[in-house]
């Protein structure tokens, strides 16, 4: 006969406040098996679990529930008490009052006790028939796969690299470097972007344990923390990179017009063999055959003749390998929001409405105009500018409640640097607030305002329209409660950011979960800011949150170390919570092997009694993941679940439905 | 033959008359079988949708139900009926609560299958602009044309939703398809003041006073409009307007139907051109179409 204590935690008022905690604990001792019920303020603290080790020797009690918050927060915590005080971990269960309860029904105690009441007697029911488990191990490859060769991605491979493990970088781009490769100066030292960014880029393709993969894609992931099995894909680049010289005569010679050039926001053409810019790393080029006259009309072939070492080959194929890796670290980034929403300020109608990238890109020395800022309808310097601010952000009629944290310096910084470029222009930032929270961030804005005589404008704008080759850009000004219109040469855009376009399928393909625009989510969004809810699966950078450059490298760092911590262990701890096949019960109908999502079931022939061969499913413990498909849909009842048995659940049913 | 159900508003019969004359002209001539709603009642613009929800969807629900029972789109040559028409049906079709309660005061419910379209989006797309142009026979060549929409023509965007909300383009296309050019301008969709003409006459002038000198900076001879009272401002107002800042306008209003009739061959007087304040007929005839 199990012998169950019950300890219910009051988690301050958290539960307390609400619920009867002496009821259901009272209520507990009438249930049968259950020797030892008690209540107390803070389960998980130290002497809450102490008292747990106590309780469980004085009454030899052979297994525990503890009614508490959710098994998210603390189940490790309660799993730990029971192996302390000597009965096996999984002889311990937790029922949810809190998040299942308290906090949701707290204009309703009575109800809120008995449902408190009830969910602790499923625990008990389930408890009652706990089976000890024994741990598993599964091996750690240690090997590393970052998605993304932004600033995120490369930091945190030089990080796992550095300590001495392997990373493959995948980048789907030609080139890494992501956006901070776009962009001019950075705030909000104004230092060059270029210059503290290239010799990163350089070191990761440098590095003995880093491998680069560009022009690639995730394409399939099976697997689990530890062990993951990954296809990448990668894009012909119809270059052979091994005779690659990077010569640059095939981009030169090439007579291709048809492409805008991405990096550049396409303010500028590209060619059709192209690099994306002078520092790619990889230095190779790739041939984009949706734009290459050969691919197109079966004529040209221009490069493949002026190529010193015949590296073109026009028949590569995209090529798909599985491989191996311990972690997985998703570093996908940011794109701007689609100024096209906003339809009053006329962005692709009006020339001179431009996105804040494009401005990035008109202002860097290494950009298509070699900085200098030129109107894109007639090539003339502007000389009013006016800057809109949160295109894209705070701003719920569009779907975009959120701040991105970014523009306000940014735009700042934008000013500031055509201040120096040009002092005569006049720039105007329309504003709804300046958010500046970041070290010598509000100082950076302060400057623009004060020594670079930029002028700021609290306001929306309502409307942009032409008139002959200017703009007007009328908008309120609501400190001075009045409107103002501005006759301007050029608007920019300073757009907000949202994840990549690809990132909800990419998350997808981890089970990562994101949010409704698409950011990654965290495991917790306070102690858990790198992990997400799939072991092993880290996320760094822009694509989990807006962020800047700093505090992107900063948990690009801290992703690096959650890796590192994983590659620590030559074998990791696993759940043995997966399924088990009774063979002597089994009719070997191979439903479960079809029906499993992991390919966690093989068929064997299998001596069930002496001379007695039998076609009989099987499970490979390291590759189940418990989730009870097979469970489902065994016609002859031969499959189980360890921890979650049929028995335990009807019971819990059963006890639910009484 | 398209047939439509008529709604003209009251305005149709009093300040633009003119516009409900040369409507039904240009739409016999076309082809197009206008009925007038049998006993219309008030749309419920201004004063009803501003104070009551429910007034301002049952006074329209009247006639969306004579739609939907007979099975005929409607059509409103005012931009301030055809807004209350068309969110009073996107309400009651996305509303289940206020289309029952509707339902109540009108004492018959409405289920959303009516179709109100504005007389200016009729000529353009349900009669269709080569069709137009097949029957125009007196081009309005040289004639420069600023399309002026107002602000309820294309707003709000989940109701109206057919064309840019901020530049749309249909009225252009109409008048290009007529023989005429029209005029880049930045005021297509702005407001003239509306109704404000008697409370707050003050805001109108200034509002109305925008929209003409932009037009007329652009290079305008005209205005062509499709609503009544953008064009009681437009209109009506000049004069003060001009008187207040000494300088001359002079910008004839000419709606959109009138401007079709100029096309088809119909002149001043079939149009009705004498109740307007500022008389087109000196540039009209200056370009050679009257
Ligand atoms: C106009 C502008 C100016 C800015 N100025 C500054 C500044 O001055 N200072 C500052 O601190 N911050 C600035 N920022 C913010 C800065 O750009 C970001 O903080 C930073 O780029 C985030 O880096 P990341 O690596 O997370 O993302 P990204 O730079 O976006 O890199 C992501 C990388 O992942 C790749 N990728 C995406 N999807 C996939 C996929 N499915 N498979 C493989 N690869 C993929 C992309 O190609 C890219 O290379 C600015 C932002 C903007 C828009």
């Amino acid at each position: 006969m199990a012998r169950i204590g019950v300890f219910v935690c009051h988690c301050g008022t958290n539960i307390a406040g609400v619920v009867d905690v002496k009821r259901v604990a009272e209520y507990a001792l009438t249930l049968p098996g259950v020797k030892y019920a008690i209540d107390y303020k803070y389960m998980c603290s130290d002497p809450g679990q102490n008292a747990i080790i106590e309780a469980v020797k004085e009454h030899k009690l052979d297994r525990i529930v503890v009614t508490a918050c959710s098994p998210r927060m603390h189940e490790g915590t309660f799993r730990k008490a029971a192996e302390r005080s000597g009965i096996n971990q999984y002889m311990s269960e937790m029922a949810n009052v809190r998040e299942h309860d308290s906090w949701v029904h707290s204009d309703d105690k009575e109800a809120a006790t008995l449902k408190a009441m009830k969910l602790m007697e499923m625990s008990v029911a389930k408890v009652r028939r706990s089976e000890a488990l024994s741990k598993m191990y599964a091996t750690v490859e240690k090997r590393a796969l970052v998605i993304g060769g932004g600033i995120a991605g490369i930091q945190a491979a030089l990080d796992i690299a550095e300590a001495g493990h392997k990373v493959v970088i995948v980048e789907k781009d030609p080139s890494i470097g992501g956006r901070m490769a776009q962009l001019d100066k950075t705030f909000p030292t104004l230092d060059c972007s270029a210059c503290i960014l290239t010799p990163k880029m350089v070191a990761a393709s440098q590095h003995p344990n880093i491998e680069l993969r560009v022009y690639s894609e995730v394409v399939e992931v099976n697997g689990y923390v530890g062990n993951f099995d990954i296809k990448i894909k990668k894009k012909a680049s119809s270059v052979d990179n091994k005779k690659c010289i990077s010569c640059g005569v095939c981009t030169l010679k090439c007579p291709s017009k048809r492409a805008q050039s991405e990096f550049d926001e396409k303010i500028a053409p590209r060619k059709a063999i192209y690099t994306p810019f002078p520092q790619a790393v990889p230095n190779k080029p790739v041939i984009d055959r949706e734009a290459c006259t050969f691919f197109l009309t079966g004529k040209c072939r221009i490069c493949e003749k002026v190529c010193p070492t015949q590296a073109i080959d026009f028949n590569q194929q995209d090529e798909v390998v599985t491989e191996k890796f311990g972690a997985v670290v998703l570093a996908t980034g940011f794109d701007i929001f689609d100024s096209n929403v906003y339809g009053e300020y006329g962005y692709g109608e009006y020339k001179d409405v431009v996105t804040s990238l494009q401005f990035e890109r008109l202002i860097n020395s290494s950009g298509p105009t070699e900085g200098h800022v030129v109107r894109l309808s007639d090539k003339k310097e502007p000389k009013n500018l006016v800057w809109i601010q949160c295109v894209g952000s705070r701003d719920e009629s569009k779907g975009r409640p959120y701040c991105s944290r970014v523009c306000c310096m940014y735009t700042a910084k934008q000013a500031m640097l055509m201040k120096e470029h040009y002092p005569e222009v006049n720039c105007y930032v329309f504003y709804i607030d300046i958010r500046a929270a970041g070290k010598n961030y509000e100082e950076f804005v302060q400057k623009a305002q004060n020594e670079y005589g930029v002028i700021y404008l609290r306001g929306r704008v309502s409307k942009i329209y032409e008139k002959k080759d200017k703009l007007i850009v009328r908008g309120a000004d609501t400190l001075s409660g009045s409107q103002v219109e501005i006759v301007a040469d050029m608007v920019v855009l300073a757009n907000g950011l949202e994840p990549r376009k690809d990132a909800k399928s990419l998350a997808q393909l981890f089970h990562v979960s994101y949010d409704q625009y698409g950011f990654f989510t965290e495991l917790h969004p306070k102690l858990g800011p790198v992990e997400t809810a799939i072991a092993g699966v880290f996320v760094a950078g822009a694509c989990q949150a807006c962020k800047d450059i700093p505090d992107t490298v900063a948990q690009a760092g801290a992703a690096a170390s959650k890796v590192l911590g994983l590659f620590s262990k030559e074998k990791m701890e696993v759940e043995p919570l997966i399924a088990k096949v009774d063979p002597l019960v089994c009719s070997g109908c191979e439903t479960c092997y079809n029906v499993c999502p992991y390919s966690a079931i093989e068929m064997e022939d299998r001596e069930v009694s002496r001379g007695n061969l039998k076609h009989v499913a099987k499970v490979l413990d390291s590759v189940c993941k418990g989730c009870g498909a097979c469970v489902g849909a065994c016609y002859s009842k031969a499959v189980d679940l360890k921890g979650f048995s049929e028995r335990q659940v009807y019971d819990q049913i059963e006890t639910v439905t009484q | 033959m398209v047939k439509l159900g008529y709604f003209p508003g009251c305005s149709l019969s009093s300040t633009a008359k003119e516009y409900d004359i040369s409507t039904r002209i240009v739409c016999e001539d076309l082809g197009i079988e206008l009925v007038e709603i049998p006993h219309w009642v008030c749309c419920g613009a201004t004063s009803a949708h501003i104070t009551s929800d429910i007034a301002a969807n049952a006074l329209p629900a009247k006639t969306l139900i004579w739609a939907e029972k007979n099975n005929i789109p409607i059509t409103s040559p005012c931009s301030a009926c055809f807004s209350r028409l068309a969110i009073a049906h996107h309400t009651m079709a996305t509303d289940e609560e206020m289309r029952k309660d509707v339902g109540e005061v009108v004492g018959e419910e409405y289920h959303g299958g009516a179709k109100v379209l504005h007389l200016a989006r009729v000529f353009y797309e349900t009669y269709g602009l080569e069709a137009l142009k097949a029957k125009v026979k007196k081009p309005l060549k040289g004639l420069k044309v600023a399309s002026y929409y107002g602000c309820l023509m294309t707003r709000p965007p989940e109701v109206c939703d057919f064309d840019r909300i901020e530049n749309p383009m249909f009225m252009d296309k109409t008048v290009q398809a007529l023989g005429a050019e029209t005029v880049k301008w930045g005021y297509k969709t702005e407001c003239c003041g509306a109704a404000f003409s008697l409370t707050k006459k003050e805001a109108v002038l200034k509002l109305t006073g925008d929209i003409l000198s932009d037009a007329k900076e652009c290079g305008a001879d005209v205005i062509v409009v499709a609503c009544p009272l953008c064009h009681a401002n437009l209109d009506s107002r000049q004069r003060e307007i001009e008187r207040k800042s000494g300088k001359k306008i002079g910008l004839p209003i000419i709606y959109i139907s009138q401007m079709i009739g100029l096309a088809l061959g119909y002149n001043a007087l079939d149009m009705a051109f004498k109740k307007h304040f500022v008389d087109p007929v000196k540039v009209l005839k200056e370009k050679g179409i009257l």
